[in-house]
C-alpha cells in the first residue's frame, strides 16, 4: 500500500500568549518590539518564550487506513489537523499528501443566512474547493441526501437547526476526498447528526479512503479505527493497535480524568492576569473521583494564579454532557463577597458544591474559564479539562427507586412530592390501561 | 451499521456496498495530487496555480457580496447610482457653484461625477477587502484556500457597482451634450490599473490588519486624505508645477486624470499615466510580498 500521508518531524510553535490575546495593536506592538529587541541585544538565546502546540511530530499514514488521534486537550490533536488542512503552515518539519483533502471540521462554513439552500451549495462547495460542474452533476443527491427538497430555494434564515446543519452536512459528504479529516470536537449537532457523521466515516473506510479521526469518545475511536495515535503535550507518545492505545491514554497522565494539573505557569492556558494551575473533581471525602454516585454530593475544585494585583478575575465552570449539551454554568462571583475583593498576586482555589441528587446518569465534561468583567475579558478557557461519570447504583433511594428502565433528562433532582387522598369515593371504572403509558 | 446510517431514498441499500457509494461519483482530479506542505511560503509558480485552481471562488465569493449587499433593501442595486450621484450634488453646490472650482471646460457635475466613479471603485473595494480577512474568521480558521482570493473577491464585488454606476455616466454625458468617442474605449485598461491598484492596497492593509487592528481606524481617514490628493473634485491643472512631481507618486491622481480624459475624447498624458503605473506595479509587488510572507498564519491570529 502507498503511503497517503507522511508527516516528518512536524513542529508548530505559538509565541506564548498569541493565540490567547490573538491580536494586539501598534500602541502594544511598539513597546513590545522595543523589549525584543533589547531582550535580543542582551542575550542571543533568551527570545520570545515559545509554546509547542506540536513538537518533532512524524507519522505516516498507508491508503485505506482509518486512524483515530487521542490526547487530552492541548495534546495538539486540532492542531495536527489544522496544519495538514494546511490552515496554518508548521513551524518545522514537512507533510506530503498524495490525495485530495476534505474536512469534516468545516461543516457550514461560508453559509450565507441571507442566501437561499441553493445559493448556499453552490458557494460552500466552491469553497469546499468543488468545481462548478462537480457541483451541478451533485446537486440533485445532494438535496436528497439533506431531505430539503421543498426548502431548497428558501432563504438558510429560515431554516431550522436541524435542515441547516443537514444541507451543510450534505455538501461536505459529497465532496469525496481521498482523505478525509474530521474533528469530532467540532462537529456539533444533535445526537442524530453525529451518527450520520460516524456513518460516513464508516462509509468511507469501507470504500477504502484514508481516515483521519480526531476524537474524545473512546467508544467511537474503537468501533471505527484499527490504529491509533496518541499525543501528549505536542508529542506523539505512542502509535499502535487502537486497543492497547486507547487503554494506555485511559490510564495515562495523573492516573485520572478527573484531576488536571499543570505545575508551570508559563505552560498552563491563561494570560498575563491569571494562569490555571489545577482542576479536580473530589467527592464528599476530599477524594479524587473519576465516578460519583448520583446520590452524593461532590465538588470541584479550580486552582489559578493570579499575577496582578487590583484585579477581579472570576472562575466559571460548565458541565457538559456527552450529546455535548451544556447541562450549566456556575461562576464563583456567585459569592458576591469573594467577588467584590480585588485579588493579591498568589495562588487561588475556587471550590464549587454541588449537591447530591442533582446530575443525570453519564459523562460529564467539565470547562473551567477564568473571566473579568468590565471590561469583559476571557483569560483562559480549559475544555474537556477533566471529566467524571455518574452512576446511578438504583439501590431504591434514589431519585429513580425502585425503576430500572431509561429516565431521561439532564438533571435528575430529588424533588419534594406532597400527596393525600382527598376523598374516599371512588368512581367504578374498569381497571387496566393506567400502567401501560409509563412502560412505552 | 444500518440503523447508524440515514436511509434517505437516495441510499435504500447498504452503504457497505461500495458501487452504490461509488455510482454517480464523478472525481475530477483524475491525476495523482501531490499537496507539499513545508514550514516556508510555496512557491509563487505553485501558488499561481493554486489561485488558478480556485478561480472559481473569486466569483462564486464576489456573487455572494453582491447579492447579500442589496438585499432587504427598498431601493437594490438602485443605490450603486445613487450614491455616487448624490456626491455629486454635494460637490456642486460646494466646489462647483460656491467655490467655483474650474472643471476643464466640462460642465462640473459631469466633472465631478467622473473622478468619483473611479474613486469609489477604488475606495470601496479598498475598504472592503482591508476588513474582509477578520470578518470571514470561519473562512480562515476552518478551510484552506488560497486566502488571497477573499480580499480579492471584496474588489471584484466593488467592480459591479463600478458597472451599474457607469450607466448613471451614460445619462449625464447625454445630457450634458458630451461627445464621446473611442478614446471611450481606454476606460477599459484603466479600469484595469485601478483594480489592480485596490487589489494591492485592499490586499496588503487586508493582511495587516489581521494583526493590528489599528487598520480599522486608519482607512477611513486615510481614504479621505488620499481623495483630496486625487484631484477627484478639482482638475489636476490646478495643481501648481511645482506640486506635479509629488502628486504623480500617487497613482489614483493619474488613473483618474485618465479616465476623465478617456470618457471626454481628450488626449492622455502619457507621463504621469506611466509613472501611475509603475507605482502600482511597485505596491502589487510589496503588497504580494507582505501577504505571501504572513499568510500561513492568518488561522493563528483570527
Amino acid at each position: 500500500m502507498r503511503p497517503m500521508i507522511v508527516v516528518d518531524r512536524v513542529t508548530k510553535e505559538y509565541r506564548i500568549g498569541e493565540r490567547s490575546a490573538a491580536y494586539g495593536t501598534f500602541r502594544e506592538a511598539g513597546p513590545r518590539m522595543v523589549r525584543r529587541a533589547f531582550r535580543r541585544l542582551l542575550s542571543r538565546h533568551a527570545d520570545v518564550p515559545m509554546f509547542q502546540a506540536l513538537n518533532d511530530v512524524s507519522f505516516e499514514v498507508r491508503a485505506g487506513e482509518t486512524v483515530g488521534i487521542i490526547g487530552r486537550n492541548g495534546a495538539g490533536k486540532s492542531t495536527l489537523l489544522k496544519v495538514l488542512g494546511r490552515i496554518t503552515q508548521p513551524t518545522r518539519g514537512a507533510v506530503d499528501l498524495y490525495g485530495r483533502v476534505g474536512s469534516l471540521l468545516e461543516v457550514g462554513t461560508g453559509f450565507h443566512p441571507e442566501l437561499t439552500g441553493r445559493e448556499n451549495v453552490f458557494l460552500s462547495g466552491a469553497i469546499l474547493g468543488m468545481r462548478n460542474a462537480e457541483i451541478l452533476r451533485q446537486f440533485d443527491a445532494i438535496v436528497a441526501f439533506a431531505e430539503i427538497a421543498r426548502f431548497i430555494d428558501t432563504p438558510v434564515k429560515f431554516y431550522s437547526s436541524g435542515m441547516y446543519m443537514r444541507l451543510a452536512f450534505a455538501v461536505a459528504a459529497h465532496l469525496h476526498p481521498e482523505i478525509l479529516l474530521i474533528d469530532e470536537v467540532l462537529a456539533v449537532g444533535d445526537a442524530n447528526f453525529q451518527k450520520r457523521c460516524l456513518g460516513k466515516i464508516e462509509e468511507f473506510r469501507s470504500i477504502g479512503r484514508t481516515v483521519l479521526f480526531v476524537s474524545h469518545n473512546m467508544a467511537s475511536v474503537l468501533r471505527l479505527c484499527q490504529r491509533v495515535i496518541l499525543l501528549e503535550g505536542g508529542r506523539l507518545v505512542a502509535d499502535g493497535l487502537a486497543d492497547h492505545i486507547t487503554r494506555r491514554y485511559l490510564q495515562s497522565g495523573t492516573g485520572s480524568p478527573a484531576e488536571r494539573v499543570w505545575s508551570e505557569p508559563h505552560e498552563a492556558p491563561g494570560d498575563e492576569v491569571a494562569r490555571l494551575h489545577a482542576v479536580r473533581i473530589l467527592d464528599e471525602h476530599g477524594r479524587i473521583a473519576p465516578t460519583l454516585d448520583i446520590r452524593r454530593p461532590f465538588r470541584v475544585e479550580v486552582d489559578y494564579w493570579a499575577l496582578r494585583s487590583g484585579t477581579r478575575p472570576t472562575v466559571s465552570i460548565h458541565f457538559v454532557n456527552e450529546e455535548s449539551i451544556c447541562l450549566l454554568v456556575s461562576n464563583d462571583f456567585n459569592n458576591r463577597a469573594w467577588w467584590r475583593t480585588p485579588r493579591e498576586p498568589g495562588l487561588v482555589r475556587c471550590t464549587c458544591h454541588v449537591p447530591g441528587n442533582f446530575l443525570a446518569e453519564g459523562q460529564i465534561f467539565v470547562l473551567a474559564a477564568v473571566c473579568s468583567y468590565n471590561p469583559d475579558l476571557v483569560h483562559l478557557v480549559a475544555r474537556d479539562v477533566v471529566s467524571f461519570q455518574v452512576v446511578d447504583r438504583s439501590e431504591g433511594d434514589g431519585v429513580r427507586g425502585e425503576f430500572g428502565g431509561v429516565w431521561p433528562g439532564v438533571v435528575r433532582p430529588m424533588l419534594e412530592w406532597r400527596a393525600q387522598t382527598l376523598s374516599a369515593d371512588s368512581p367504578a371504572i374498569a381497571s387496566h390501561s393506567a400502567v401501560e403509558s409509563l412502560e412505552s | 451499521m444500518n440503523t447508524m446510517y440515514p436511509m434517505s431514498p437516495m441510499n435504500p441499500t447498504n452503504p457497505m456496498n461500495p458501487h452504490m457509494l461509488e455510482s454517480g461519483v464523478v472525481t475530477v482530479d483524475a491525476g495523482p495530487v501531490h499537496i507539499a506542505i513545508r514550514s516556508t511560503p510555496p512557491r509563487l509558480r505553485d501558488e499561481l496555480d493554486e489561485l488558478w485552481h480556485h478561480r472559481e471562488l473569486f466569483y462564486f465569493l464576489a456573487w455572494r457580496d453582491v447579492k447579500v449587499r442589496y438585499k432587504q433593501t427598498v431601493l437594490g442595486v438602485a443605490w450603486a447610482v445613487i450614491q455616487p450621484l448624490l456626491t455629486v450634488v454635494v460637490f456642486t453646490l460646494f466646489f462647483g457653484r460656491l467655490a467655483h472650482i474650474p472643471s476643464d471646460g466640462v460642465p462640473y457635475p459631469l466633472f465631478a461625477y467622473a473622478g468619483i466613479l473611479p474613486w469609489t471603485l477604488l475606495a470601496a473595494g479598498v475598504g472592503a477587502s482591508a476588513s474582509s480577512l477578520v470578518g470571514s474568521p470561519s473562512l480562515v480558521t476552518k478551510v484552506y484556500f488560497p486566502r488571497m482570493i477573499i480580499p480579492g473577491a471584496a474588489v471584484l464585488s466593488g467592480l459591479v457597482d463600478f458597472l451599474i454606476a457607469g450607466v448613471g455616466l451614460g445619462v449625464l454625458m447625454v445630457r450634458y451634450g458630451a461627445h464621446a468617442s473611442w478614446h471611450l474605449l481606454l476606460v477599459v485598461p484603466i479600469v484595469a490599473l485601478i483594480l489592480l491598484l485596490t487589489c494591492a492596497v485592499g490586499g496588503w492593509l487586508a493582511a495587516v490588519n489581521v494583526k493590528y487592528r489599528d487598520v480599522r481606524y486608519v482607512v477611513p481617514f486615510f481614504m479621505q486624505i488620499w481623495m483630496f490628493a486625487s484631484a477627484v473634485m478639482y482638475p489636476a491643472s490646478l495643481v501648481p508645477q511645482k506640486w506635479r512631481l509629488l502628486m504623480a507618486f500617487n497613482p489614483m491622481a493619474g488613473f483618474i486624470e485618465a479616465f476623465r480624459a478617456a470618457c471626454f475624447g481628450r488626449p492622455v498624458d502619457g507621463l504621469p499615466l506611466t509613472m501611475s503605473v509603475l507605482v502600482t506595479l511597485a505596491c502589487l509587488a510589496i503588497a504580494a510580498r507582505t501577504f505571501r510572507n504572513i499568510e500561513q498564519t492568518f488561522a493563528d491570529f483570527i
